[in-house]
């Protein structure tokens, strides 16, 4: 355990972190035979950036979705918001605050840019059926409030330019970037990003790492992401979950991880000296 | 027609008018309720009317006052064409200080430099981006005080004690309003015609920037005189997507939008500049000849993906309007089945490509700055959109020459400006003199000695002639350029680097000769155009540079040089121009590898040296030669690309026989 467990510390970049926002207690996660979690606890502070690294098949995808409330463990707690959270569809989780993107793109392709953000609004419509129909009273005053925060989301990713363009068109590091707004566009309280590097050249890395660290600075946003890329992760997240056949095999810091012998062995390669 | 009741008021209540600030305070009562600037943000246009803005330019004012501005200061302005900066300029006049607006693609460097030659003491900056930049070489700038910025992302968490958000000072400039304004008051009844209106920083062609200090009697004359000449009216849309640190950008959007009072509009992002031009629909326009000339590649590529019908339908009323549309424009009579037909094709194609354009409402449009190809030019003007030619420089506030409503050539740059006067020197260089011309280069006597004699005529550089008959100044090329070829030939580098630009595949070009015994080329492919090419041939490529040496690419390069070396033969005077021999370079010019202006004209020396190794292979009958070359990332970190490059030659015509045809 490192002093920073806690929560409620500055970050040398001046961020406040505050108290834990998500705690995950003793999950174990089983499909038939094959163990894909086993028994994992670890936190997530609000305010902070926090990353699940691991090998190819180690369950950090798996860990992404019991957050998201997509797969339901066998065994373990989920506790968010100082509650524990009963099993529930992934729409309740998204309800909760929580919002995610994912490994492989998931858009509507045929759809704009525009209309895919708006899709990420959802949670924060009420109208009812008729008056979504008729566009009036109610649906209209919605649209028009969703629209200003999605245009605000828009503007801070700096994709103006392809507002209108169907998502179906568009290479793959905007797509990413679309995903990421349609994400942010729900406000949550906690956003999952899976792999949001993923098959990225050097330049789209750098963008999106900006991105990434603007969302935390400027929204607060609580951030969990899985990711390969090694020097991303140890540059962008306070805190790294590492994981190895579905077990916690380190926790800490970027250097505290680094520095942990069963961590460089697993994971990174077993040094030559 | 609304306009009409006001231009009355107009002309009788600005016989006085002598500053910006004080058109702003006219506008406000003529025009205060209309709108003065425009941007999109957050997906909708948000306008601000001329009462607004002058509140806006009066809260910065004291804002600055309150910062410890004083009157003679330079405040540089780095940033896009947004509102905000626009106003930036306009408070800093205000209080009695000099706006010197910046490139904002400018590295750190450069920045530095300019910096520390006017010795800002306060820096207003866009974003994070420039902020950075300005941060990253302050140590070495002892005059730097304090910074300004507007976009507050990512730059929360600096240091402020040397730095202010732009709302912040407002508010606190509003906030000692009550002590402040008696000494606004006061500096701006100090102000007058003599008074600098604004700070310029010239690209310079050669060595080191020069900053042109322009009077608001400069401004002001200018503007008015170009506004009476194009009949520009309150009403009138401009788009302001050029650098604010160019002298045409300061003109058309400061000077003669506040003189005229016409609006202002600002694109959401550099990005959106093309969707944004459509829906303002601008009626007054300017634009160089490389976005002209991009627009229409763009036209081109995409006809050539549309349909069979449609390419016919494209082809056949294009040709039509080859033939009669610039008529038309002029006024002249054209018969009545060609009218029709005109109309028709105005109908379905002209009237919706002008549309995709953005040039629907356009009536006066101008481009400058480089040669037009003629195709080009007859291509938008046969369209019906009213594009001229000028010719300027920041040294005359812009206007030099310029061309009147139906008197439009592609080849000629215009008559005189009103209040100009032009002479030729013997050398053929072009000498003017006008109200416009500058006051002096900052702390550069010797070269405003140089360029602007006793009697106030002012050297240009380039070297041309007045036709007779049409007095139109024709330019031939830059003075210095223009040389002889070893056998005593006139070599012109430029007309035949326009010449090949006019092929969509061809970027740039940079012609040698000079005192040689015949020409050579270097060539930039445009990657859209090529690219384009390529993927409908299915030939794939990795890189520019793969592209760029691909056979086939270098083969159409080829037969393109040929086709101008016919052109060029037809000018016995210029035949000797012809190119020899070419190669297609592995890389893009580009202006942070200072191997062309922020303007985008090349650097004719610099390209010189840094490629000495790839010319002298043009000349010593090599196929083959391969070369390393240093290049500047946008962050300006350095690297070098390797390549091989092959040589080519082609085939000249000769004069002697192309005239006995």
């Amino acid at each position: 355990m490192n002093d920073m467990s806690g929560g409620n510390y500055m970050t040398a970049d001046g961020r406040q972190i505050g108290n834990t926002l998500m705690e995950m207690k003793n999950i174990t996660l089983r499909f038939g035979g094959v163990v894909a979690i086993s028994d994992i606890s670890f936190d997530i502070h609000e305010g902070e950036i926090r990353a699940i690294i691991g090998p190819n098949g180690a369950g950090k995808s798996s860990m992404l979705n019991v957050i998201s409330g997509f797969y339901h463990p066998q065994e373990g707690e989920v506790w968010f918001r100082g509650e524990r959270r009963p099993t529930m569809k992934p729409y309740q989780v998204a309800a909760q605050g929580i919002a995610r993107t994912f490994q492989n793109i998931a858009l509507f392709n045929g759809m704009s840019v525009l209309d895919n953000v708006m899709t990420g609004r959802l949670t924060h419509m009420n109208a009812g059926l008729f008056s979504q129909a008729l566009w009036r009273g109610k649906a209209e005053r919605e649209e028009v409030e969703n629209r200003e925060t999605v245009e605000k989301i828009i503007d801070f990713l700096e994709i103006q330019a392809i507002r209108k363009t169907p998502v179906g068109r568009l290479p793959y590091g905007l797509k990413k970037r679309v995903e990421l707004a349609r994400a942010l566009a729900a406000e949550p309280k906690l956003l999952l990003l899976d792999e949001p590097m993923a098959g990225m050249n050097v330049e789209e890395k750098e963008d999106m790492s900006r991105f990434i660290l603007d969302v935390n600075d400027e929204f607060g946003t609580t951030i969990a992401l899985i990711e390969h890329d090694m020097g991303v992760v140890m540059d962008l997240s306070d805190r790294v979950v590492v994981m190895d056949y579905g077990r916690k095999i380190g926790d800490g810091t970027p250097d505290e991880v680094r520095n942990n012998q069963e961590v460089i062995d697993a994971y990174l390669g077993v040094s030559h000296d | 027609m609304i306009w009409e009741d006001n231009l009355a008021p107009l002309s009788t209540a600005t016989a006085d008018m002598q500053t910006i600030p004080q058109l702003l305070e006219r506008n406000v009562a003529l025009y205060g309720g209309k709108a003065a600037y425009r941007e999109k943000e957050f997906g909708i246009w948000q306008s601000w009317t001329w009462a607004e803005t002058a509140k806006e330019i009066d809260a910065l004012a004291l804002g600055l006052l309150n910062l410890g501005v004083n009157e003679g200061d330079h405040i540089a302005i780095i940033g896009r064409n947004r509102p905000y900066m626009y106003w930036a300029m306009v408070a800093a006049q205000k209080c009695g200080a000099v706006p010197v607006p910046l490139y904002q693609d400018a590295v750190a460097e450069e920045i530095a430099y300019v910096l520390d030659h006017c010795g800002a003491r306060f820096v207003i900056a866009q974003d994070q981006e420039q902020v950075d930049k300005v941060v990253e070489v302050q140590d070495k700038l002892t005059g730097l005080e304090h910074m300004i910025y507007l976009d507050p992302r990512g730059v929360r968490k600096y240091d402020h004690s040397k730095l202010t958000r732009y709302q912040t000072l407002q508010e606190q400039g509003l906030a000692a309003k009550a002590q402040l304004q008696p000494e606004l008051d006061a500096r701006l009844a100090r102000q007058g015609s003599d008074t600098t209106c604004v700070m310029l920083y010239t690209s310079g062609t050669t060595g080191r920037p020069k900053g042109v200090v322009l009077s608001n009697r400069n401004v002001v004359e200018t503007s008015k005189n170009s506004s009476e000449f194009d009949h520009l009216r309150p009403g009138d849309e401009i788009l302001a997507y050029l650098p604010m640190a160019w002298v045409g950008d300061f003109i058309f959007s400061i000077g003669q939008a506040y003189w005229t009072g016409f609006c202002v509009n600002c694109p959401e992002s550099p990005d959106t500049m093309h969707s944004d031009l459509r829906e303002i629909g601008p009626t007054y326009y300017f634009a160089p000849p490389r976005v002209f000339e991009t627009q229409l590649t763009n036209v081109m590529i995409r006809m050539e993906d549309a349909g069979r019908f449609k390419q016919w339908l494209f082809h056949h009323f294009m040709a039509h309007a080859k033939k009669v549309g610039p008529d038309l424009l002029d006024g002249k009579s054209v018969g009545f089945g060609d009218k029709l037909k005109y109309k028709l094709g105005d109908l379905l194609v002209f009237g919706p490509l002008k549309n995709t354009l953005g040039f629907s409402r356009v009536r006066v449009g101008y481009t400058a700055g480089e040669a037009i190809g003629p195709e080009i030019f007859d291509f938008y003007r046969s369209l019906g959109i009213n594009l001229k030619q000028l010719y300027g420089q920041t040294e005359a506030c812009v206007f030099i020459t310029q061309q009147p409503d139906g008197e439009v050539r592609s080849d000629t740059v215009g008559v005189a400006s009103p209040g100009v006067e032009l002479k030729i020197a013997g050398n053929g260089e072009v000498f003017y003199r006008s109200p416009g011309v500058f006051v002096e280069y900052f702390k550069n006597a010797e070269s405003t000695a140089d360029t602007k004699d006793k009697e106030g005529w002012v050297a240009t550089g380039d070297a041309g002639f007045i036709e007779d008959g049409s007095g139109h100044l024709r330019i031939i090329d830059r003075a210095k350029d223009v040389g002889k070829m070893a056998d005593g030939a006139l070599f012109a580098p430029k007309y035949v680097e326009n010449k090949l630009k006019f092929f969509p595949n061809i970027l740039e070009a940079v012609v040698f000769g000079n005192e040689r015994d015949r020409c050579a080329a270097f060539i930039n492919i445009d990657l859209t155009a090529v690219g384009n090419w390529a993927e409908r041939n299915n030939i794939a490529y990795s890189s520019y540079q793969e592209l760029a040496g691909h056979p086939q690419v270098l083969a159409t390069i080829q037969a393109h040089v040929e086709e101008v070396n016919v052109s060029v033969a037809q000018d016995p005077m210029l035949a000797g121009c012809q190119i020899h021999r070419f190669l297609v370079l592995h890389k893009q010019l580009d202006a942070d590898d200072g191997e062309l202006t922020r303007t985008l004209k090349v650097r004719r020396r610099i390209i010189e040296e840094k490629y000495a190794d790839l010319i002298n292979a043009l000349y010593d009958g090599s196929d083959h030669v391969s070369t390393e070359t240093e290049v500047t990332y946008e962050d300006g970190r350095k690297g070098s690309i390797k390549a091989v490059l092959e040589l080519r030659d082609a085939k000249v015509v000769s004069a002697v026989k192309m005239a006995a045809e």
